[in-house]
């Protein structure tokens, strides 16, 4: 537990987040690297979708993302609400706005995908639905935080409409099931063997996995910006920015 | 199969890089706002203490 509370001190976690954030970097872009040459030209075109599929390399390792982020960002608030623990709010507060961005980019890519295939940029089914109003709670999220003066009553808000949204993400991941959408169902996260050739799941695993060494890479690049900005007063910000000049 | 074939996408081209391009650019955004921020507010905090200490 020594080392925990060492790691949680605002200086520690500045440093240690620089260097844990360069190693998820570095990480991300191998796998990335990897997935795309996968997944733009070893992969095979689709039987039926042909070389369209191909979009399936971001558009689903950008939804699952958008997914990730969000449980990663109610975890956060709950943290910092049930054990103050500060820097747990500033990687909530970090979060929002990546995640927002995976959540446009899924549903975007989405669109792309689904004039080709579906003849139609958008339909008001579960699956894209459920995923705009992640949209939506994003935002909300990041409005209501920008909103509200006081901190400890804005962590309050924030966490309580983080927790709450988190009814939306098995309604996403379920949403395929439960009602009859366009969207096709689950090809990868099903209990028995996946229906989807390995040629095609490696790329999809890579690009997934490079998203989110990539997400935590730059959630702890602006945790550390939040840091520097909340404890400029301190000794260690003075060292730091002092001994830059 | 040639290059402007391969670019060509089997006629899915713009759905296809549009969708990549965009990808690209959520990513570039997102790595290189924090990386600048955090010099900004660094040069910030080093101008306020040189005042102090002036």
């Amino acid at each position: 537990m020594q080392w925990l509370h060492r790691l949680a001190s605002p200086k520690h976690f500045y440093g240690f987040a620089g260097t844990a954030s360069l190693w998820l970097g570095w990480l991300s872009l191998g796998l990335g690297v990897a997935g795309l040459y996968l997944a733009l030209f070893a992969s095979p075109p689709d039987y039926q979708q042909g070389e369209s599929v191909r979009i399936m390399y971001v558009h689903v390792p950008a939804a699952w993302l958008s997914l990730f982020i969000y449980v990663c960002m109610a975890s956060s608030a709950l943290i910092a609400m049930v054990w103050r623990l500060k820097l747990a709010a500033l990687v909530a507060n970090a979060s929002a706005p990546i995640g927002a961005a995976f959540t446009f980019l899924a549903l975007v890519t989405g669109s792309l995908w689904g004039k080709p295939m579906w003849g139609t940029w958008w339909i008001w089914d579960a699956r894209l639905t459920s995923e705009l109003i992640l949209l939506f709670l994003y935002l909300g999220y990041i409005a209501l935080g920008s909103a509200i003066e006081n901190r400890e009553t804005a962590l309050r808000a924030t966490g309580l409409l983080a927790l709450v949204g988190v009814v939306n993400i098995p309604i996403i991941h379920y949403s395929v099931e439960w009602w009859n959408t366009l969207h096709q169902g689950p090809t990868v996260t099903k209990f028995d063997k996946p229906s989807i050739h390995l040629s095609m799941l490696m790329p999809l695993l890579l690009m997934a996995f490079s998203f989110m060494a990539y997400y935590g890479a730059v959630v702890l690049r602006s945790v550390r910006c939040e840091l520097l900005e909340r404890e400029q007063g301190s000794q260690w910000v003075r060292e730091l920015a002092g001994g830059k000049q | 199969m040639n290059l402007s074939e391969y670019f060509h996408m089997g006629g899915y081209a713009l759905y296809v890089w549009l969708s990549y391009g965009l990808t690209l650019a959520v990513i570039v955004v997102h790595l290189v706002h924090p990386i600048r921020r955090e010099r900004r507010l660094l040069a910030r905090i080093a101008r306020r203490l040189k005042r102090e200490a002036q």
